[in-house]
């Protein structure tokens, strides 16, 4: 009873959307596609923004929608952070909070100073909207959506809008909100780094369709979804930080498998990180020799699958218990003979963290 | 200076145009709303209709108003079957016709406010749990201020101008129909130039302040961030 079952059919000329989602009642759910692949109306009929006729959408046990029953927006116990703020100018950053607390009828979970400390906007709160940044404001949005003490969260990009920088300002606070609420939370994104920075569980959209549906570091390596992603194919591992070089500025992380060093990030031992290691950036080799390539891994090749380019492979290949995907040639493939079952050496050129 | 009937043909107008206006500000701005969010197919006709005063002759308008209002037409006879009499003639006949009259300076700049007001803030108000007509008076509200101020300035002072339908509807009666556009009118018509002047700068007078002051002191739409 613990999850969220969602069910919605629409049919609209040059679109059609049919998903038949089961999703994890708690974490960070990112509903990942291409702009037109469906994710925001998946989103707006979980809020009630559109309607989907005979759609079914149960959250934890509670029926939100059904053939006989349909909830309006303001009926259903949601949190919604769009993708522009879109915060009420005529009120204060105050006003702007309290206007869904004081509508809220459920139980408050979330106290508003908990949100407004959550997303570090004390020094704002007399402040008009037109006087903020724009990050500013997407955090004002964000404590406004929890202050109507949500038993789900909807976020509909609520980073594409901003540059890089601001980006940068809001991803902690986004970390935090998933990690210290027990709260769920759907995210739209079209960003990869977002989605595996973030995610627990991944959806795949596409063309109004799901074609991938399940925990993240399963979903990211499979061999059917990459040509998806594009360039951004790469898996996820989950490491902790386990030495640190302090004469070559270097740390080492552990996963299931082996280890890997890095730039020395500046974070303790024993932090869990998670470490995203794109396929462009994981070569193979027959012998062990003197490369550039720190970080070598012996791993087993699990399976091969073409790549959105012809002269390209995706293969993917077992360390541990870990899974790296590995970008190659053709050439490279058939010179190597690179096939399952067969162990190679496995070069990793480059990882980045996601704290 | 002003005489007597001068000042009640002045107070008279006033009387009207404040009425016509607090009356055409509830009817109209539910009209404007719906005719700023709906997709309908009704939207244009009732659009058309709604706007038809500012380019029908008033005359027009008054005499079939007058015929409505009559003792054979549909809303003389529902009057009468309610012993309220008749309209025509009556301060009441001449508000019934202005609200019909100055129903687009009304509706006109509240449905533009409205629909610069968009979709978005009514979700926003949504998803933290305020009903529509909440969200309505909430939001769509503060966010049309300057659209009220405007459209209530000029169905006030569209108000204060009207001539020939009063003069359909209402006629000349001192201190009940005869208006300062009528006096004026009157006034001209017995060679008494000097009053008219009078009158007439008045109302020039007061139309130039108030457009000044709609004009000169502006604000800016507030806009969702």
């Amino acid at each position: 009873m613990d999850r969220i079952r969602a069910r919605f059919q629409l049919y609209r000329p040059g679109f059609t959307l049919d998903v038949d989602l089961d999703l994890p009642g708690r974490g960070l759910t990112a509903l990942f596609g291409h702009s037109g692949s469906g994710k925001t109306t998946v989103l707006r009929c979980m809020a009630g923004l559109e309607r989907a006729p005979g759609g079914r959408l149960m959250v934890r046990g509670q029926t939100w929608q059904n053939s006989t029953h349909w909830l309006p927006t303001h009926q259903r116990p949601i949190g919604y952070v769009f993708q522009e703020a879109s915060l009420f100018a005529h009120l204060s950053v105050m006003g702007n909070l309290r206007y869904g607390l004081k509508r809220n009828r459920e139980a408050p979970r979330i106290r508003l100073e908990q949100a407004i400390t959550l997303l570090g906007i004390e020094p704002l709160l007399e402040r008009k909207p037109d006087r903020l940044s724009g990050g500013e404001r997407q955090r004002v949005s964000m404590a406004r959506a929890l202050a109507v003490s949500p038993s789900l969260l909807l976020m509909d990009e609520p980073l594409a809008a901003l540059d890089l920088a601001r980006k940068q300002e809001i991803l902690p606070y986004l970390e935090r909100l998933r990690d210290e609420l027990d709260l769920p939370i759907i995210y739209v994104s079209h960003a990869a780094d977002e989605v595996a920075r973030l995610a627990d569980h991944l959806v795949v959209l596409e063309q109004g369709g799901v074609i991938a549906s399940g925990p993240l570091a399963d979903t990211l390596s499979r061999l059917d979804l990459p040509i998806h992603l594009g360039e951004d194919a790469g898996t996820v591992l989950q490491a902790t930080v386990s030495e640190l070089d302090p004469q070559w500025h270097l740390m080492r992380v552990d996963f299931d498998g082996g280890h890997l060093w890095t730039r020395d990030h500046g974070l303790p031992l024993g932090q869990r990180v998670r470490v995203r290691v794109l396929a462009r950036d994981v070569s193979l080799a027959e012998h062990p020799g003197t490369s550039s390539i720190q970080n070598l891994l012996r791993g087993q090749i699990d399976a091969l699958a073409a790549d959105d380019h012809p002269g390209l492979t995706l293969v993917r290949v077992r360390v541990g218990t870990a899974t790296l995907l590995a970008r190659l040639t053709q050439r490279a493939v058939a010179t190597l003979q690179v096939k399952p079952g067969r162990e190679f050496w496995v070069q990793v050129k480059s990882v980045a963290l996601l704290p | 200076m002003l005489t007597d009937s001068d000042l009640q043909a002045l107070g008279l107008t006033l009387r009207l145009a404040s009425i016509v206006t607090l009356i055409l500000l509830v009817i109209g701005t539910p009209i404007a709303w719906w005719l700023a969010r709906t997709h309908s197919r009704w939207k244009g006709p009732v659009g058309a209709v709604v706007a038809l005063p500012l380019v029908l002759p008033p005359s027009v308008l008054g005499f079939y108003l007058l015929l409505a209002m009559g003792p054979n037409g549909p809303v003389g006879q529902l009057t009468q079957s309610m012993g309220m009499g008749l309209l025509p003639f009556t301060f009441w006949g001449l508000v019934v016709a202005s609200v019909f009259y100055s129903m687009p300076f009304m509706v006109q700049p509240l449905q533009t406010a409205f629909e610069s007001v968009g979709d978005r803030p009514l979700e926003v108000a949504a998803t933290l749990r305020a009903s529509p007509i909440d969200a309505f008076f909430s939001v769509a509200v503060p966010m049309s201020l300057p659209g009220f101020l405007t459209a209530s300035i000029l169905t006030f002072t569209h108000t204060v101008g009207e001539f020939g339908v009063v003069l359909m509807i209402g006629g000349n009666l001192p201190g009940v129909t005869r208006v300062a556009s009528v006096q004026i009118y009157d006034h001209v018509e017995a060679l008494e130039y000097l009053q008219a002047h009078r009158l007439s700068a008045v109302l020039l007078l007061f139309s130039f302040i108030v457009l000044l002051v709609l004009y000169a002191w502006r604000p800016t739409p507030r806009r969702s961030v």
